[in-house]
Parts: structure tokens; C-alpha cells; sequence
């Protein structure tokens, strides 16, 4: 691998730039590997590089439909945080959020990662209670979370001009949690990409698996694909979104819902907010962007759903929720919107788990998964290649819901 | 924006609804033969297809009527109205 640095900048730049080796391979498809890994976004990707890297196993196919990191890692609001709820989702995301810090320089690929406050405008006691609720479950799982009066909150977000005395939801104070950062999103997968393709890792772009395939003992035998049937002992789907429509090929049933989440951004703008703020009681949370865009995002469209755009009234809703508290912004305008399938578990908490299809793993149930990428790849690879749960997800396996033994959370987005 | 049929009003907007969740399943009438897989089944797993799902609607923002209807999770499209 090519590694980047000022040197090698400044070396290409005598050839103007010419003889840049490309980041990863287009080897050809082969028919048979030690593990596929379904989906090149985040979570596939970093699945293949930790096997790789953690686990020695190189003989790894990464399958993607359209192209890398073309899914849900490029349809997100780039929140990096740990501010969740149960004894279960703390640990996992802490270890998350610390593989984030280091990722930069591991990859040897600039994520632009910026750490910035994370900072809750609270409007009813009922929500002040739950996350004072999360703070101290937060201390003993060692993440940060701290209470902040109204003027403190109005100070640190100057921009946070409604939500007064005679609002119809008086703010009444804030949380604020230091650990949550925003980095870029493309360079996570193209970084997990090039770490992996540099380790042996296969990334093969339009493959679309079209459904997995069986052994007569019932373990799995491979995927059948637009271009052809790939084997493989070892197979894990990391879809997210479209998580039951693959497993349901070989009559596995998962207890899981996709809906669309959206978001959209603003004109640039001078510097306005250095944090990223969350409003949970009217469904709306904004940062801005190194180019100065407000990045905007709103609550779930409440019906099943697997498009990607955004509805108008879902749209409208977070919009004006937004002006209530940041009237000035009824002034920007809006440039671009987006929006992606993703599903939710029966009790909230991710799937990270074996099936009663030996060989065959999932990943899904990721509602808010960027920022459980490096985690989730680590556990994974982990689960994948000793078949047993790293201890981070044996809460998350799907022998949970067998026992009824639910890790309902609530930390997974805003208005949840 | 869906246009939700409701049997009362007529076609009306989404923004004038509250989703109710899909319409749930028939529950089984003898729970005695099943097995804790199915009952589990049963209670946690929602049909999810890339295609019609059944949902229900609260017409809360006006007659108050509740629908169920058939939704396409692709399209948006409702293919079907079946009353309360």
C-alpha cells in the first residue's frame, strides 16, 4: 500500500500528480473464498479489515451491489457518540468512539476527525429524567455526560434563540456530552477499504448478491450473484436496510422493520455552531459542516419503507420544529436532501449474532450505525472468525429475543 | 405526502394521521400446540418485504376513525383500503 504523507505528496506533485497508485484492486471475481462479507459499506468494510488484520483470515470477498460506500455510510449525519442508555450499548459504543480517535493514523487516511460537544436542548421533565437517567449509567461505563443550565446552554449555542418563557416548549436546560465527534464519512469506507484491499482483502463492486445458498446439512454454502455463484463457508451480512430481504432466501426470519431516515443541509454559512446539537423533544438535531453547511437531521417517516428519498411532510415537520428554537434560520436555504433505509430491531438494540444457519452471521439492526462502525467491524471479525461473540455483543445476539430478554433502548436517535 | 383513504372523510392527507404500527397479526386461537419459537415469531417478528405491507392509521387530526390500509414500502403506493 501507498502510504500517504507530506513526502509522498510532495514526491507525486514533481510528476504532477500522475503516478498515484489507485487506493485498491479490481481483481476478478473468483468462485470460491474463506469468508464473503456482504455489503461494502461501513460495517462490511471494516468487518473484512479487521479479519484481516486482527485475525490473520485474507481470503475475504467483500460483495457490494452498486459501489463502495455508496449506501448508508454516505447517507448519514456523521455523529460519532456514546450517549446511550443500557449496561449492554455503553461499553460497545465507548470502545466505538475510542477506535474512531485512532483511526486516522491506523488507516494512514485523513478522516477530518473533528471532536466537538454533543449538546441536548432539553424541553419537558419527562426527557430531563431520562437522560439524567442515562448520565449516571453513562458514569459507570465510563462515558461523559453532564447537565448544563439555561444560560450555560444559550452561551455555548449563541444561535439558540427560541424555545423562551413564552415558547409552547420552554427549554429547561441541557446536557452535554464531550466525547461525540463528526468525521468524514467517505473516508471511512474508503479508508476500511484501502486498509483491507492492502491486507488481501477482495472488494468486488456491482456483484449484487441475489440470495444465499444452502449445503443439504442446512450450514451455509455461498451467494448466488448477478455474476455467478461465489462459495464460501463463512458468510455476514452487513446490509443494512435491506437485512430481511436477503436472509428471508434461505427462510430465516429476523425480528427487524426498515424505515427511512432523511436529513438535509443548508447553503454554507461563517462558523455559527461548534457543537453538535441534539433538540430530542421535538425531533430535530443540526451540526455544521467543514464547509460551513448545517447538516439537519429530523425524525424517522413512521411506516415501513425502503426509499431513499425524503417526504415532504416529514421534511416540513423537522424543518419548522427547527425554526421554534433557531428562528434565524428561516433564512437559509436549503440545498440538497437525502434519505436512506435502515432497520430497527423488535427492542431497539443492534444484531450482531451467529443464526441457526451454521456459517451464516448478521449485522443489522443498526438504526444510527455510523458511529458503530469500527466497533461493529471489531466484534464482527471477532464473532466471524472464532464463532464465538467477542464480549462487547453477546448482549446483541439473537438468542435474546428467543428468551424474550430484550436490551430495549433508547439512545439510538433523536425523538426516540 | 400519502393520501390516506379514510371511510369517513375520503382521501386525506398524511399530516392529519397518526401511524398506528403494522395491523396485527391474527393471534393464534389455540397457543397450547405452539412451541416458544413460534410464539416468539408471533410476538417479535413484523412481515418487512420490499413490496405491500398492512399498517394502520389513527385519522387523529379528524374524524378520529382508525384504517387499516395496504402500503407499498417501495412506492408509497396504497393498493388497498380495508376499514377498521
Amino acid at each position: 500500500m501507498q502510504r500517504y504523507s507530506l513526502f509522498s505528496l510532495a514526491r507525486n506533485a514533481l510528476s504532477d500528480h500522475q503516478n498515484w497508485q489507485q487506493a485498491w484492486r479490481s481483481p476478478p471475481l473468483r468462485d470460491t473464498y474463506d469468508v464473503l462479507v456482504i455489503g461494502a459499506g461501513g460495517h462490511g468494510l471494516a468487518t473484512a479489515y479487521y479479519l484481516a488484520k486482527n485475525h490473520g483470515i485474507t481470503n475475504v470477498a467483500v460483495l457490494e451491489k452498486g459501489w463502495l460506500g455508496g449506501g448508508n455510510v454516505a447517507r448519514n449525519t456523521v455523529t460519532i457518540r456514546s450517549n446511550y442508555l443500557r449496561d449492554e450499548s455503553i461499553p460497545f459504543f465507548v470502545k466505538s468512539v475510542s477506535l474512531f480517535e485512532g483511526l486516522t493514523k491506523e488507516l494512514n487516511y485523513n478522516l477530518m476527525y473533528s471532536r466537538r460537544s454533543m449538546v441536548d436542548v432539553v424541553q419537558t421533565w419527562g426527557r430531563l429524567r431520562e437522560l439524567k437517567r442515562r448520565m449516571l449509567n453513562m458514569d459507570i461505563h465510563g462515558s461523559t455526560y453532564e447537565q448544563l443550565d439555561v444560560e450555560e446552554l444559550r452561551r455555548r449555542i449563541p444561535a439558540l434563540t427560541g424555545g423562551g418563557p413564552e415558547s409552547r416548549l420552554p427549554i429547561l436546560g441541557g446536557m452535554v456530552h464531550p466525547d461525540a465527534a463528526v468525521c468524514r464519512h467517505d473516508a471511512v469506507a474508503w479508508g476500511y477499504a484501502r486498509g483491507a484491499d492492502a491486507r488481501g482483502v477482495e472488494l468486488h463492486q456491482k456483484t449484487e448478491v441475489k440470495a444465499l445458498l444452502r449445503n443439504v446439512d442446512g450450514s451455509i454454502a455461498g451467494v448466488e450473484t448477478n455474476r455467478g455463484t461465489v462459495r464460501a463457508g463463512k458468510v455476514a451480512v452487513a446490509v443494512s436496510g435491506h437485512t430481511t430481504s436477503l436472509t428471508e432466501t434461505v427462510g430465516l426470519r429476523l425480528p427487524l422493520k426498515s424505515f427511512n431516515l432523511a436529513a438535509f443541509v443548508s447553503e454554507p454559512v461563517k462558523p455559527l455552531i461548534d457543537v453538535i446539537v441534539n433538540c430530542p423533544d421535538i425531533g430535530v438535531y443540526l451540526s455544521q459542516s467543514d464547509k460551513g453547511e448545517l447538516v439537519i437531521g429530523g425524525a424517522p417517516d413512521p411506516g415501513q419503507s425502503f426509499r431513499r428519498d425524503i417526504k415532504q411532510n416529514v421534511f416540513e415537520n423537522a424543518v419548522s420544529a427547527m425554526l421554534e428554537l433557531f428562528p434565524a434560520f428561516r433564512r437559509l436555504k436549503l440545498m440538497r436532501q437525502w434519505g436512506g433505509a435502515l432497520e430497527i430491531a423488535h427492542d431497539g438494540s443492534p444484531i450482531v449474532s451467529r443464526t441457526d444457519i451454521p456459517g451464516l452471521f448478521v449485522s443489522a439492526g443498526w438504526w444510527g450505525g455510523f458511529k458503530a462502525i469500527p466497533a461493529g467491524g471489531y466484534t464482527l471479525a471477532h464473532l466471524v472468525a472464532n464463532n464465538q461473540p467477542h464480549k462487547l455483543i453477546e448482549a446483541f445476539s439473537l438468542d435474546r429475543f428467543r428468551h424474550l430478554d430484550f436490551v430495549l433502548e433508547s439512545g439510538t436517535t433523536t425523538a426516540r | 405526502m400519502l393520501h390516506i383513504p379514510c371511510p369517513f372523510c375520503g382521501p386525506r392527507d398524511e399530516s392529519e394521521f397518526a401511524h398506528g404500527g403494522p395491523a396485527r397479526q391474527q393471534r393464534p386461537d389455540d397457543l397450547s400446540p405452539l412451541d416458544d419459537a413460534a410464539w416468539v415469531d408471533h410476538l417479535t417478528v413484523p412481515p418487512n418485504p420490499v413490496g405491500p405491507v398492512r399498517e394502520k392509521w389513527w385519522h387523529v387530526r379528524g374524524c378520529g376513525q382508525w384504517v387499516t390500509i395496504e402500503r407499498d414500502t417501495l412506492t408509497h403506493d396504497i393498493l388497498e383500503e380495508t376499514g377498521e
